[in-house]
């Protein structure tokens, strides 16, 4: 992936594939889903950033959100597992193969209800690996109903008014010491490919709360969760480009003042372009006053909230062998007879 | 002189001569109070005379202060099951003083710390008082040692009127402290003021003592079920362990930690190839074992009835995508929060169906400590083989007390890794056959092929699903499709019985009277069988090791006309599991089953068998 730029042709990227590599099967979600946008980023980020297919390992839980992985990657390992419960499938599959990437997609009822605690333990233990809520305030699969993020005082046709007020994905995963919060919206595409690429490379667990909606049970003009919301009233904190490793950045593009860079694991940089707001993401503090600032104003606030690119991730603490665990031979699994006649010896 | 020992059991009245190896001792302290050293000193100092011993922990769900008991067996003709009368008390503990009194056996002994004031109302009973106290005082211990050393004082004091040899004593807690001197002196300097107290000061008049042995512990360890689980695991390359704690299975995965520097260092380069890791809950334990054995790693997880109920979603998606992992369930007494530190088979039935929907499980029922360690490997090989989950159906009395056990074996054959396809098999296997599908029956064994995440082959992927699927892995709801891979999987299950440890059969020849038992209630069904055979009753024994049922099962039914099925719980879920399985055998089983969170005992197991047989007669 890191050829210097050689004439190839022009429909594949820099390792030989297409678009369609990276494809997957025909969504059955509604017409306008927010989710088939995302799913529509993930095959972007992925054919640019050139991974292949292979060395990334899908997962899910339960509800639309979780559908979703078919719609992308055809060709990579993907596991649905169980509501609320994707998280701990992920931590044990990706411990097989450290090296691949792990993408899971849940959504609100499948994270902030039946999966807060999957969540928040993900999170804590800082496992390598994107987790993007498709966030739409609603439990789509079951026709309806309010979830945790519904805003209070929202009214849908069968439940009457919400009476809660909303759990905030992004606070969430903030107070659990998420190493990567971001939020988007599946109606700035650009933004969020941008933030996926980001979210891909940083060694460590990556929440990407994504405003999802769902034009079916949940579209209303007032709502945060809807289309025309966000189109008129997204507030990116910065513009947000993602620059791979090895090329170069190209400061004069940015007049307005110098850019915020944050260097990533893997050498890729966030370049991050100041515009209303002055956010630095890799201040915890400031990423908290934001978000509480959003809650207040009640203002959908999008990019990248906090980042802390040097915690180490759950694997680095095992001390474990280089090469994948799931390819070593029996002879490095199953200890040797002598090692059997010290524990008997230890026992008489 | 135990009650129910075979030489003893059948009107043997009050033993006029010295009852040599072969009684049972308790040992009442308080709950946290250190014991736990000083029961197993005397445990081990006896095992290394070559006395067959066993040791049993019946403690409270706390963690100090209430009581506590330890019961060593001596059997010098190898008799591992619980007994329910002692013939010799050591009560250090005033607040269960005067119970302990009714578990004493007429002409049997109390030794009893002399700072507890209380009337022994028993006068067939022969009472030595210990002075803990004073040789405390004198013994040069730190006030915050004092306690737990006092346990050594009735070490020393026993194990000088039994005639256990001091130097054995030494040599187990040289074992205990791993050879920590300093550690190993302060402790003998009490034991031996002990027993030199014990010979000066107290005269023998019980008949109990204790003689070195030969023949009967060769070749034997002393250990634990959990211990010897996880060993077993890490021998058959295990890889991966998400757990959470709970009583009773909580040291099985502890053993892992423990045992893993020693094991599953990769000689070669210093790092791990194994990783433990302490969920959240029982639901993200199972969660991640599933993960990672799709994932192609040796997984396992152990919990018990509570846990279990959580990992039943979890599980119910192994069983139908197909996912290889290991399950021990170290039992304890349910329903419910039940008897958390006491033990019971209590979970047959539920793993069998554990699940929503149409769904067989996979059990393994270890019968002894050595098999704990066999079944440690096994299940990992049966797992992966057949491609569903396995249940290991351990107990709090197999997993958590001292057994004297065969030593661990070394596995017969090497790791059964199934049938996985890395990149080249994709092309021979397609070369061959022409296709390639995640949940397609190659071999017409119902076992299909599978591929795991990593494999760089452009086909090799697949979308695992708790879904309905195809033999492609596609999302399908087509009627015909649902019911030709459930069906699969269930021949697939039944077949598995090829790769499943045989029942095991002790007959003398063919008695009309078959016994049917699992897991930790053999040792009491061994010993029954030997009491009524001294009585003229012969028996047949048949211990399953595997679910589901070998033929050799229903060949045993057929073959007796009374079956007498033994287990620890109050319906006699084996008993329904075989009657489900053989209902044209029903009406020749007959439940020999109760549950009070203690091991049954050879003679509850006789006296129900001879009642029942007397009807027949």
């Amino acid at each position: 992936m890191t050829n210097p730029v050689s004439v190839s042709p022009a429909n594949v990227n820099l390792v030989g594939l297409s678009r369609s590599d990276y494809r997957g099967a025909a969504s059955t979600l509604c017409q306008g889903c927010g989710h088939n946008g995302i799913a529509s980023q993930i095959v972007a980020a992925l054919y640019e950033m050139n991974l292949i297919p292979e060395n990334v390992v899908k997962f899910s839980g339960i509800g639309c959100s979780s559908k979703s992985p078919t719609y992308f990657l055809s060709r990579s390992f993907g596991f649905n597992g169980l509501h609320g419960r994707m998280p701990s499938l992920a931590l044990g599959a990706l411990a097989a193969d450290t090296s691949l990437k792990g993408i899971g997609v849940s959504g609100d009822g499948d994270s902030a209800s039946i999966g807060m605690g999957q969540f928040k333990h993900i999170i804590r233990r800082n496992v390598p690996m994107v987790y993007i809520v498709e966030n739409n305030g609603v439990y789509g699969l079951t026709k309806g109903q309010f979830s945790a993020t519904a805003e209070k005082g929202l009214t849908l046709k069968k439940q009457g008014v919400n009476q809660f007020l909303p759990v905030d994905i992004c606070a969430e995963a903030l107070v659990a010491n998420a190493t990567f919060v971001a939020r988007s919206f599946a109606g700035d595409p650009r933004q969020l490919k941008e933030l996926l690429k980001a979210a891909i490379s940083h060694h460590g667990i990556a929440i990407l709360d994504v405003i999802s909606p769902c034009v079916t049970f949940h579209n209303q003009d007032n709502s945060i969760h809807s289309y025309t919301f966000g189109k008129e009233h997204e507030i990116p904190l910065h513009e947000l480009s993602y620059v791979p490793a090895r090329e170069d950045i190209t400061v004069e593009d940015y007049e307005e003042g110098a850019p915020r860079e944050v260097t990533l694991h893997d050498g890729s940089t966030i370049v991050l372009k100041k515009l209303d707001k002055d956010h630095d993401p890799t201040n915890r503090l400031q990423a908290a006053m934001v978000l509480e600032e959003a809650r207040r104003k009640n203002e959908l606030i999008t990019g990248l909230i906090y980042i802390n690119p040097d915690e180490p991730s759950f694997f680095d603490g095992y001390g474990l062998v280089e090469e994948p665990l799931n390819r070593l031979d029996d002879s490095r699994l199953r200890p040797g007879r002598e090692a059997l006649d010290q524990l008997n010896a230890m026992f008489m | 002189m135990s009650d129910e020992s075979p030489s003893h059991a059948i009107g043997a009245g009050v033993q006029a001569g010295p009852v040599v190896n072969d009684f049972c001792i308790t040992i009442s302290t308080v709950n946290g109070s250190g014991s736990a050293t000083a029961n197993n000193l005397l445990l081990r100092a006896l095992f290394r005379m070559g006395i067959p011993v066993s040791g049993k922990n019946i403690f409270p769900s706390n963690i100090q202060g209430l009581p506590t008991w330890y019961t060593i067996r001596l059997s010098k003709d190898g008799y591992l099951a619980r007994l329910e009368k002692d013939d010799i008390v050591v009560a250090m503990n005033p607040a269960s003083f005067s119970r302990e009194m009714d578990f004493i056996l007429p002409g049997g002994v109390l030794f009893y710390a002399d700072d507890i004031k209380q009337e022994i109302t028993r006068t067939d009973i022969i009472a030595y008082p210990m002075p803990v106290k004073k040789l405390i005082k004198d013994a040069d211990v730190a006030p915050n040692m004092r306690d737990y050393i006092a346990n050594m004082v009735y070490v020393g004091v026993v194990g000088q009127m039994l005639g256990i040899s001091l130097d054995e004593l030494y040599a187990a807690l040289d074992f205990h402290f791993k050879g920590k001197k300093k550690a190993i002196d302060s402790n003998f300097n009490v034991i031996k003021a002990a027993a030199d107290w014990a010979a000066a000061n107290l005269e023998k008049k019980d008949p109990y003592r204790v003689e070195r042995m030969t023949g009967m512990t060769d070749d034997c360890i002393m250990a634990d079920g959990n211990t010897s689980a996880a060993l077993g695991a890490l021998f058959g390359g295990l890889q991966f362990s998400g757990w959470y704690p709970i009583t009773p299975a909580t040291s099985l995965a502890e053993s892992l930690n423990e045992y893993l520097p020693m094991l599953r260092k990769d000689p070669q380069t210093g790092k791990y190839t194994c990783i433990v890791v302490q969920s959240e809950d029982e639901l993200a334990a199972i969660g991640m074992t599933i993960g990672a054995g799709w994932a192609g790693l040796r997984s396992m997880t152990s919990t018990s009835g509570p846990g279990l109920s959580l990992m039943s979603e979890y599980l119910g998606l192994a069983y139908y995508a197909e996912v290889p992992c290991v399950v021990w369930d170290v039992q304890r007494v349910g329903p419910s929060t039940g008897l958390p530190t006491r033990t019971q088979q209590g979970d047959l039935t539920q793993v069998y169906f554990n699940g929503h929907g149409d769904t067989q499980f996979v059990m393994l029922i270890p019968g002894s400590v050595n098999e704990c360690f066999e079944f440690g490997w096994r299940a990992l090989d049966v797992a992966e083989r057949v491609q569903t989950p396995v249940i290991v159906m351990s107990d709090l009395d197999l997993g958590m007390n001292q057994w004297m056990t065969k030593k661990f074996d070394y596995p017969d054959r090497p790791l059964d890794r199934g049938k996985i396809l890395w990149e080249e098999d994709i092309d021979a296997l397609v070369k061959e056959n022409k296709d390639w599908g995640r949940y397609l029956d190659v071999d017409g064994d119902g076992i299909p092929y599978r591929t795991v995440a990593g494999n760089k082959h452009p086909r090799s992927a697949y979308f695992a699903r708790g879904t309905g699927h195809d033999e492609y892995g596609k999302y399908s709801e087509e009627p015909e499709v649902w019911e030709r891979v459930l069906d699969r999987i269930a021949r697939k299950i039944q077949n598995s019985t090829a790769y499943l440890p045989a029942p095991v059969l002790t007959s003398d020849g063919k008695s009309e009277i078959g016994i049917i038992v699992s897991g930790s209630a053999e040792p009491a069904v061994m010993e029954a069988r030997d009491q009524l055979k001294h009585k003229g009753v012969a028996t047949d024994v048949l211990r399953i090791r595997s679910i589901p049922f070998h033929d050799e099962v229903k060949d045993f039914l057929r073959d007796h006309q009374r079956v007498y099925v033994v287990e620890l719980n109050r319906d006699g879920q084996m008993g329904q599991l075989l009657t489900i399985n053989y209902p044209e055998y029903a009406t020749r089983l007959f439940k020999v089953a109760h549950t009070d969170g203690l091991a049954l005992t050879a003679k509850w197991v006789r006296e129900t068998i001879e009642a029942r047989e007397e009807k027949v007669s």
